[in-house]
């Protein structure tokens, strides 16, 4: 290799140009500006598509998505970080096995792990059938609130768990032995060395579920049916139905402000436990 | 007790991630299309999807499409994935971080950015367009899993065979892609897998008549659930596990190495 090979990536700088860089810019330029139906050469610069979403309609839809999102990346904490740290105890032989056990659902197809909760939800579905079968009365266990919640959770605990066990595994297992020795009881041990310790994973976690959760559009669509609808469906819907696209630019980049702040403040939060600035 | 209790937890949080997909695998096999009663056992359901001829036709875009951008996206990003490898360290994490936005952006908004991208080049939706799409979102994939092979590389070597006379395309060839081969066969299948599971960037980028199997599965369930999604899906998990098993074994024998 010499210093010359270095060129060998500039085909690729083009095609990130063009493909990732411009088709962003694209976006950015559509959210700013309104078109003229009959005349698509003037372009007029305007915040009116960001302004059009400060309507109670479409505020309630971003504040549906994002309480949606945060509740199921809460649940999937909740349900994740024990799973984390209990593969963090099995021993190297059922390790491995295990670990690939969980990784396989985050490789399926989204599509069908979505599905498979409507078979067994569904109106028609496992538990309605069983109820049937004992002569009770079905219930509505699909197209609603919880069934997104519960599809976010299904869908992206695994994100959750990796991050998180992977924090936990690096951790000096001498460091928890030297707390107990010097008489801290389990909660605290938790408390001051394991949990602090396993917050680099944590924070990954939260974002790497939230992220999807807040900008999917499957989930709500296949099972919070056409009523509970999400900020990702509104964008779809603009861009392939009513074909607004300058005020699904506007929705397109409100989403992005939001990932983008929502990882500053988890970054800054990391940062000062790290350096022990807070506490 | 404890430990008693920890199990009891792992195994009802593995229940829950597949008793979903067994319940579907199941059901793929019932002779009876009310999911109350199980009406025995049959390979139907399977006949009838290997009737359906847009199912075919997806599976025919879902395979070409895959095969054909995971192959290019390897090759371009083993190839970049050496360039970025020999600049220096700015330019290098400019080009990471550019390389990074594919994947931490949401699917929605590099579909929809390159949904923009072409219809305003005015370039017709459709088979072009979503290979296109799935080349741009395979290629980061494949750079982030050659490069940390080309950082385990002994320079010592690539200069030894250079200083014998070797041009430095023949030792690319001699000594650089074979040490880093591992390294481009996991990326090509990470980027096939990939694509096989697409769904939301190929959903806003193809156009009439050319759809895939996500895309496919998305449209029939939308109108509710029917038996033969189940075997589709049971089919396409099946071969999911099996390019898992193979992915994972490299990785394992690597470690071992």
């Amino acid at each position: 290799m010499n210093s010359k090979s270095k060129y060998l990536a500039y085909p690729y700088s083009i095609w990130m140009i063009i493909f990732i860089l411009f088709p962003l810019f694209l976006i950015f330029l559509y959210s700013i500006t309104l078109r003229n139906a009959n005349e698509i050469k003037t372009i007029t610069f305007t915040f009116e598509n960001f302004a059009k979403f400060f309507n109670p309609i479409y505020i309630n839809v971003l504040i549906r998505s994002i309480s949606i999102a945060a509740l199921s990346t809460i649940i999937c904490l909740f349900i994740g970080y024990p799973v984390a740290y209990l593969l963090t105890r099995i021993n190297e032989e059922n390790k491995g096995l295990l670990i690939l056990l969980f990784i396989l659902p985050m490789w399926m197809n989204m599509l069908l792990r979505t599905y498979a909760w409507m078979t067994i939800l569904g109106n028609t579905g496992l538990i309605n059938s069983f109820l049937s079968f004992l002569n009770l009365p079905k219930i509505n266990l699909l197209y609603n609130n919880n069934a997104v919640i519960l599809g976010m959770v299904y869908n992206f605990l695994p994100f959750m768990v990796f991050p998180i066990y992977t924090a936990l595994n690096k951790m000096d297992r001498s460091l928890i032995e030297a707390a107990d020795d010097l008489g801290a009881d389990s909660f605290t041990i938790f408390r001051k060395v394991i949990f602090p310790l396993s917050l680099p994973g944590v924070i990954s976690g939260l974002v790497m579920v939230f992220m999807p959760a807040v900008s999917t559009f499957v989930i709500p669509r296949l099972l919070g049916g056409g009523k509970n609808i999400l900020i990702g469906n509104l964008i779809e819907k603009l861009f392939l139905v009513t074909r607004d696209w300058n005020f699904g630019a506007a929705l397109s980049m409100i989403i992005l402000i939001i990932i983008f702040i929502s990882i500053k403040i988890l970054n800054v939060l990391n940062i000062d436990k790290e350096s022990g600035i807070s506490l | 007790m404890k430990n008693k209790v920890s199990k009891l937890y792992l195994s009802l949080v593995f229940l829950f991630l597949y008793a979903p997909i067994a319940v579907l695998v199941i059901y793929s096999f019932n002779d009876s299309k009310s999911r109350g009663n199980w009406g025995g056992f049959t390979f139907k359901w399977y006949l009838e999807l290997f009737k359906d001829r847009d199912i075919k036709t997806a599976l025919y875009y879902t395979v070409t499409i895959a095969i054909t951008a995971a192959l290019i996206s390897t090759i371009v990003g083993t190839i970049s994935a050496i360039g970025i490898y020999n600049m220096k360290t700015n330019r290098m994490n400019l080009f990471l971080n550019i390389n990074y936005l594919p994947i931490i952006n949401p699917d929605i908004v590099t579909g929809i950015a390159l949904m923009i991208l072409f219809l305003s080049a005015n370039i017709k939706l459709g088979f072009s367009t979503m290979l296109l799409a799935h080349i741009t979102f395979d290629i980061p994939y494949v750079i982030l899993s050659v490069l940390p092979k080309l950082k385990q590389l002994d320079k010592n070597i690539t200069e030894a065979a250079l200083d014998l006379g070797a041009t430095p395309f023949y030792s690319l060839r001699k000594i650089i892609i074979p040490q880093i081969k591992p390294g481009i066969i996991t990326g090509f299948l990470i980027a096939f897998t990939l694509s096989i599971d697409d769904f939301v960037i190929s959903f806003f980028t193809t156009g009439s008549g050319v759809t895939n199997l996500s895309i496919e599965i998305y449209s029939m369930a939308r109108r509710g659930i029917s038996p033969t999604i189940n075997a589709l899906s049971s089919l396409m998990l099946a071969v999911v596990l099996g390019l898992l098993l193979i992915i994972n074994k490299r990785t394992t024998l690597q470690v071992k190495e």
